[in-house]
């Protein structure tokens, strides 16, 4: 116990800065001059990569500690979500500013007419209710069981973020797929866990049915 | 003591070449005749001597290439400067070599545009496998200006170096049932490493109407900024048609055919809803996914080194020469 304390304690600054390091490149590509003929173009798809990433790499904390049996992978969940929100709002805030230069009725037209930016404002809307909610306060604000239902929506915004990856590229285009894929994965690894759980407890109602029938013979 | 350090090998300051200069080498080149007396060389050896003209514009990459400046299509009738060579040739949308827009210039050496031949048949009197120096007469490379507007809403303008379509398909003499012009890009993964990937169904294909071929504002462009196209811009022969999207300039063309029936088109296949066969630049018809009331110049950045937004021209500009093939058309319809 004290030593797996002792492991976050050092883990955790590590994976700050592991998750800022995007970041700190994407500064140092712009201090060198390196964002091409349309920094916009650029900043928008990098940030918007690396909001994906992040979103499938909170997601994958949960099968992470089932597959290895380490609790303690569970209190780098919420880091990387804020990450993940992080580099949406980078996403979103570049297009807004950058590529749209605050033009708020394009904006308000994007949203309702293009399908792909609807369905990625679908997913910065849900990351935003839950890193607005992440805080312990909030969960005892709202109740353990409403906020643990509330935040079943990443979920959706898990499928919505490669969707929209997906739409937003021209032609057939292989990488929003594996992210597509990935994040598919990662659900199916709950829902066969939920269905483990859900045969394992008809299976052991089953048995002590059994053992009370067999008590009463 | 005053101890002054001089680099070993000291470049005085009258010695640098200054940016505009040296940004404009080409065209200075161009200017102080070079190419000029090639081409007016030309047909004083022409004669018995195997055509030197000819050769003068093999497509060799990197080489300097120049034509007769046609005075309707000049940075100065644009009332616009071109985009600087170094922005037109590292980005690019050519998916046979990589889907980033600088994976083009990054693989640009697997081309390999020399020799190069092309492929005519269907509805035409004389066709055949052609030579590209056979089909693309050196005396006839005109040096024109074009805007180029990308249906993803950016826009460049590009001094290119080429033939009018229309030149070529008349020495070609396609018969009466020739009402469409079909092209295909070469299909060789070991030259084009992105048609590994099914991005689209390869070979790139596209196509114009006979009208609209015949058309004097397209052509068929060997280079730009006064040299040989550059391989991750379509070498060594691409089309240029500046009043549609770009992706209807299909590039490195190793087919044409006549045809009677409208041809299948690369991105219409992959996406009809998107992509029509017409494809003219039409600011009031938006794409799906975004609008085409303005786009994004490339090169020409404000203060925050951003490219400015300029409203997008019916036509891309090019009302005045092409409206009239679409007399009668609704253009909602035929996107």
């Amino acid at each position: 116990m004290n030593t797996d304390a002792h492991r976050i304690r050092v883990l955790k600054p590590l994976v700050h800065l592991a998750s800022l390091a995007p970041l700190a490149w994407l500064f140092w590509l712009g201090a060198q001059g390196q964002f091409g003929p349309n920094p916009a173009e650029f900043i928008n798809r990098y940030s918007g990569d690396w909001a994906i990433r992040f979103l499938l790499i909170a997601l994958a904390v949960t099968p992470l500690r089932g597959l290895t049996g380490w609790a303690g992978a569970m209190r780098f969940r919420r880091m990387l979500g804020l990450y993940a929100f992080f580099y949406a709002l980078l996403h979103v805030a570049s297009y807004v500013a950058l590529d749209q230069y605050f033009a708020w009725g394009a904006i308000w037209q994007d949203i309702l007419k293009r399908n792909y930016i609807t369905v990625g404002m679908l997913a910065l809307v849900i990351l935003t209710a839950l890193a607005v909610t992440s805080p312990k306060a909030m969960v005892k604000k709202l109740g353990g069981r409403n906020w643990t239902r509330l935040h079943k929506l990443v979920y959706v915004a898990a499928i919505a973020a490669p969707v929209h990856f997906f739409m937003m590229r021209k032609g057939f285009q292989i990488e929003p797929l594996i992210y597509g894929g990935i994040a598919g994965a990662l659900l199916a690894y709950r829902a066969a866990a939920r269905l483990r759980v859900h045969f394992r407890v008809r299976a052991a109602a089953s048995a002590a049915s059994e053992e009370a029938g067999a008590k009463a013979a | 003591m005053i101890i002054r350090h001089r680099p070993l090998h000291p470049i005085r300051s009258s010695e640098i070449t200054p940016k505009s200069v040296f940004d404009n080498r080409r065209a200075i080149l161009r200017a102080m005749g070079f190419g000029g007396m090639a081409m007016a060389m030309a047909p004083l050896l022409g004669a018995g001597l195997g055509n030197p003209a000819q050769a003068a514009w093999r497509p060799e990459t990197g080489k300097a290439l120049s034509g007769t400046v046609n005075p309707k299509y000049t940075a100065k009738a644009l009332g616009v400067e071109p985009t600087a060579y170094d922005l037109v040739t590292t980005y690019n949308n050519f998916y046979e070599l990589g889907t980033g827009k600088g994976d083009p210039h990054e693989n640009a050496g697997f081309l390999k545009p020399t020799p190069w031949s092309i492929k005519v048949e269907g509805a035409v009197e004389k066709p055949g496998t052609y030579d590209i120096d056979d089909l693309i007469k050196a005396e006839d490379i005109e040096d024109r200006v074009y805007r180029f507007r990308c249906v993803e809403a950016w826009s460049m303008v590009i001094p290119w170096l080429g033939v009018p379509l229309s030149k070529v398909i008349s020495r070609l003499k396609p018969t009466s049932k020739a009402k469409y012009v079909y092209f295909e890009t070469l299909f060789d993964p070991n030259q084009m490493p992105g048609q590994n990937r099914q991005v689209l169904e390869w070979p790139y294909k596209e196509g114009l109407r006979m009208d609209e071929a015949m058309n004097p504002l397209s052509l068929l462009a060997v280079g730009l900024h006064g040299e040989v196209l550059p391989n991750q811009n379509g070498a060594p022969l691409r089309l240029v048609v500046p009043w549609k999207y770009g992706f209807k300039s299909i590039k490195s063309i190793v087919l044409i055919r006549f045809t009677e029936k409208q041809p299948p088109t690369s991105w219409n296949e992959a996406n009809g809803r998107e992509y029509g066969f017409y494809s003219n630049v039409n600011p009031n018809v938006s794409h799906p996914r975004w609008s085409q009331a303005a786009e994004k110049v490339i090169g020409q950045n404000n203060l925050f080194g951003l490219p400015i937004k300029q409203p997008t021209l019916m036509f891309n500009g090019y009302e005045e020469e092409v409206a009239d093939l679409y007399a009668g058309m609704n253009l909602r319809t035929f996107y």
